[in-house]
């Protein structure tokens, strides 16, 4: 784990920072909320896309060709949770990454996810 | 705006499931994430309330905006593409703001107590109740904290009689995995009726009702 990541990896608050530096501090996303474990998959920026992309987005999107969850995206590029999600908001905006939010309320009831869940952990 | 078509992903959407561990500071949260799953580094951030600034120690600060909380985060994957992620809540008071982003889609919680310290589980217990999602109460037995009966720890909670109590050791991952059993196994039941809204009720305020029974 590296000096930058270690720092932060307390049980309390990490340092003070300005995390929103990337998002030229944008600390809402645009739309709807996104869910900490909605999955997101990107699209291949073209090369007018990489115009107005910042470094930030390409290794969010190089990270999403794969569908892969939002709060995997986050560990994985060591980035917060709400930079990514702004980040995100630019490039659902832009048609470049779709979230299939797994709709929160009606998913976290859904009895067959669940029994599925239960039967893999009787099996551990 | 671009036209880019979306490439056909190479990989098939995973099913995403998500468990709340949930707890005072101290209560094990970090230790039964990791005993569970490959524990991971995820940070979030959020404004400082006012109610944080008078907690955190800000000497030297020129500018606070912001500050960057290091959460626990795990999962475990499982066959089929199931994956179920497990976020701790932030114990500590000045991070309750987080609760409510967290706790968005939540299949469950389970609320980690410590016997030494109950009334620290409170703010959780009340929380969850609050919000209608399916928890349970899993006991983590530290080396010499006090054994108490289900009966005594369930009156002392004031915990509704449907709640499951589990007795657990967050070292032990066949006893975590006991008690994801459960709380997936409450969600289930519970998931077939409706689930019951606010109580407008908190416990150990005014009254002191439960907060002296252990």
């Amino acid at each position: 784990m590296s000096e930058r990541r270690r720092r932060f990896f307390d049980d309390a608050a990490g340092p003070v920072v300005r995390p929103y530096a990337v998002t030229r501090g944008r600390t809402r996303e645009q739309g709807p909320p996104i869910d900490l474990v909605a999955v997101v998959i990107g699209a291949a920026p073209s090369t007018a896309d990489r115009r107005w992309l910042e470094t930030e987005h390409l290794r969010l999107l190089a990270r999403c060709r794969r569908p892969i969850t939002v709060a995997d995206l986050a560990s994985d590029l060591d980035l917060p949770i709400g930079v990514v999600r702004v980040l995100l908001g630019d490039l659902i905006g832009r048609g470049l990454a779709r979230v299939n939010p797994p709709a929160p309320s009606e998913f976290a009831c859904d009895e067959a996810v669940l029994r599925m869940v239960l039967d893999e952990l009787h099996s551990l | 705006m671009s036209s880019t078509p979306f490439d056909r992903p190479p990989g098939s959407r995973p099913i995403a499931i998500k468990i709340l561990i949930a707890g005072g500071f101290g209560a094990g949260k970090t230790t039964f994430v990791g005993t569970a799953s490959e524990i991971r580094p995820l940070r979030t951030e959020g404004d400082m309330t006012s109610a944080g600034i008078t907690v955190d120690d800000t000497t030297g600060v020129e500018s606070k905006e912001s500050t960057t909380v290091a959460m626990d985060f795990g999962r475990i994957t499982f066959r089929r593409n199931i994956v179920l992620y497990l976020f701790g809540t932030p114990g500590q008071r000045r991070f309750w703001f987080m609760w409510e982003g967290l706790a968005r889609g939540t299949a469950a919680a389970v609320v980690l107590a410590d016997t030494r310290r109950l009334s620290d589980c409170f703010g959780a217990i009340d929380f969850f109740e609050q919000r209608g999602t399916p928890f349970v109460v899993a006991i983590n037995r530290f080396d010499g904290a006090p054994r108490y009966g289900e009966a005594r720890i369930r009156v002392a909670l004031d915990l509704e009689p449907g709640v499951p109590i589990v007795m657990c050791d967050a070292r032990h991952r066949e006893s975590v995995v006991k008690v994801l059993i459960a709380v997936v196994e409450h969600a289930l039941r519970l998931s077939g009726g409706t689930r019951s809204g606010a109580e407008g009720r908190t416990r150990g305020a005014a009254t002191g009702r439960g907060s002296t029974v252990i």
